[in-house]
């Protein structure tokens, strides 16, 4: 499998302990660009398409933060090497399901991604755990010039980067936070969130899911308008609208505590049963209980030492990774089977939560 | 309610409903099941109102197209572009210019960009020019305290005389 050494490696998402924040999973942000010259990949030639992907491979691959990393080309992949990239965010489903003539470059901490001849010629990313917008900014600013440099992009100085949709054009970015939020998914206001964010420009999609009551309750949230405003405004704007979700988030999660801590503590507690004991388990079902176990150990029902232990698992119950875990293409049923082993196994780990002692010290890890 | 809503995108009954508001405008969509389906609206991560608004808007009929619809740099046309939302080259935004800033306005914040320059365009313009807007945005930022900000200006500023010094 060519991809083994991305799952063993440890990566941003899975092992980026040292910025966890409680309410904001992680911070991502994305620039479309395209070069000069040539059709957008959906319709250019196939010729013009393997060109522009070996000339991409060659250039993005010698950039700094690229340069020990990995790149694919897309056709090359089994259907499980795809699926797992998809679930780990590194690739798109637009990708997946593309002409040929793709591929994706995956920096070594996995934290940089570049994908090749999806919509654009050009899809760069970069993430970080926790809430980081800033810094985020910054150092996909730098790749971005580093790849301008070798490969010089179509640019107009009245809309900015052209892109092949234009829904992203001007500064072709895509900012966005990964949010967990049960308290305003189970208080039954989430709903009401989305429509109030969504009246600003930005977008709210459930990650695993649609709508409002998406399983694990984690959303991602976005800026929709790229043109008319710089990557600084744009940033600037989504962060008020995410540090307000982290506001209302955090309210509807002491009242909760406040007006129904008999039942909370039931919902954490019987999830922690299914999870370390169930035989059975489907990936949504998986997702809403572990939301609930990470919820506990934001009130520190659970020790802080088991974050990245919950935000790895969260990844790894998704079917393509169990499927990788059995080695073969498990069907539905076995794979839930072997779903509810791997988390048995893993709650084993995790000691039963601890209710009397709500305000235990935490071990903080920096 | 009355009659069942159409689908925007064909003429089955539409049962996805979505309302978005876009820079104090409101925009409806309607789908049947299918196109829904076909747009990703059930894929949360392909989905984007925008895009569905592209096709509203291009359909409008208008004055005999443009460059009698095709790009005359990649042979796209706007017929194409109608159906997938999507331009054929860069050179698609001039020749298509009329048909697609009329749509811009609805979906993005303005119409001008006003975000990042690369670097050899930056050079091509004059850049003189650019470092006394930079220094003037660097001036305001720090009146306003705004550090982050103008430690970018100040990266620029100091990238762009560099630029001057050792390439031409
Ligand atoms: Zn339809
Ligand atoms: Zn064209």
């Amino acid at each position: 499998m060519q991809i083994k050494p991305l799952l063993e490696a440890k990566a941003e998402l899975t092992h980026g302990n040292v910025s966890k924040c409680p309410i904001v999973l992680s911070t991502r942000i994305r620039l479309a660009r395209n070069l000069a010259g040539y059709s957008f990949p959906g319709w250019a030639s196939m010729d013009q398409r393997k060109e522009i992907l070996a000339g991409c491979f060659e250039s993005v691959g010698d950039v700094t933060s690229l340069k020990r990393g990995l790149s694919f080309d897309i056709g090359e992949l089994t259907d499980l090497e795809k699926k797992i990239l998809f679930e780990r965010h590194l690739i798109s489903r637009e990708l997946i399901s593309g002409k040929e003539g793709a591929g994706v470059i995956i920096g070594k901490d996995q934290s940089c991604v570049v994908m090749v001849n999806e919509e654009d010629h050009l899809r760069i990313q970069v993430l970080r755990s926790g809430f980081h917008f800033n810094r985020v900014w910054r150092a996909i600013d730098r790749i971005d010039s580093a790849i301008e440099e070798k490969l010089p992009y179509a640019y107009s100085p009245q809309l900015g980067y052209l892109t092949a949709c234009p829904t992203n054009l001007g500064t072709g970015m895509r900012a966005s936070a990964m949010m967990h939020l049960p308290g305003l998914v189970i208080s039954n206001q989430m709903e009401k969130v989305i429509r109030a964010v969504n009246q600003l420009g930005i977008a709210v999609r459930g990650l695993f899911g649609e709508g409002s009551d998406a399983s694990g309750s984690i959303f991602q949230i976005s800026n929709q308008m790229t043109l008319g405003e710089s990557e600084r405004q744009i940033i600037k704007r989504l962060s008020g609208v995410l540090e307000s979700v982290i506001e209302q988030e955090n309210n509807a999660r002491e009242r909760l505590f406040e007006k129904q801590a008999v039942k909370l503590r039931d919902k954490i507690a019987r999830a922690y049963g299914i999870l370390r004991t169930s035989h059975l388990i489907s990936s949504s079902e998986a997702m809403n209980l572990l939301s609930l176990i990470r919820f506990g150990l934001d009130r520190t029902i659970f020790d802080e030492e088991h974050r990245d232990l919950l935000d790895r698992l969260m990844i790894e119950c998704q079917p393509g990774h169990i499927q990788y875990s059995a080695k073969h293409l498990a069907e539905s049923e076995e794979r839930d089977v072997l779903r509810a082993a791997y988390l048995r196994r893993e709650f084993e780990k995790i000691p039963e939560p601890d209710f009397d002692n709500p305000r235990r010290k935490r071990t903080s890890k920096d | 309610m009355g009659k069942a809503l159409k689908c925007d995108l064909c003429d089955n009954q539409a049962t996805v409903h979505l309302t978005q508001i876009l820079n104090n405008k409101i925009h409806k969509v309607d789908l049947c099941e299918s196109c829904a389906q076909a747009k990703g609206v059930t894929d949360p991560n392909g989905f984007s109102l925008a895009e569905l608004l592209i096709k509203s808007v291009v359909d409008e009929p208008r004055a005999p197209t443009e460059n009698g619809g095709t790009c005359h740099s990649c042979g796209y046309t706007q017929k194409e572009f109608r159906k997938t939302g999507r331009l054929g080259c860069p050179s698609c935004y001039e020749q298509f210019g009329e048909t697609i800033q009329a749509i811009l306005g609805n979906m993005h914040k303005g119409t001008r960009h006003c975000g990042k320059v690369p670097a050899n365009v930056e050079a091509t313009l004059s850049r003189r020019e650019e470092v006394t807007r930079l220094e003037e945005e660097l001036r305001k930022a720090v009146a306003a305290e705004r550090y982050e900000e103008a430690a970018d200006f100040r990266d620029r500023i100091e990238a762009l005389k560099n630029a001057g010094q050792t390439t031409k």
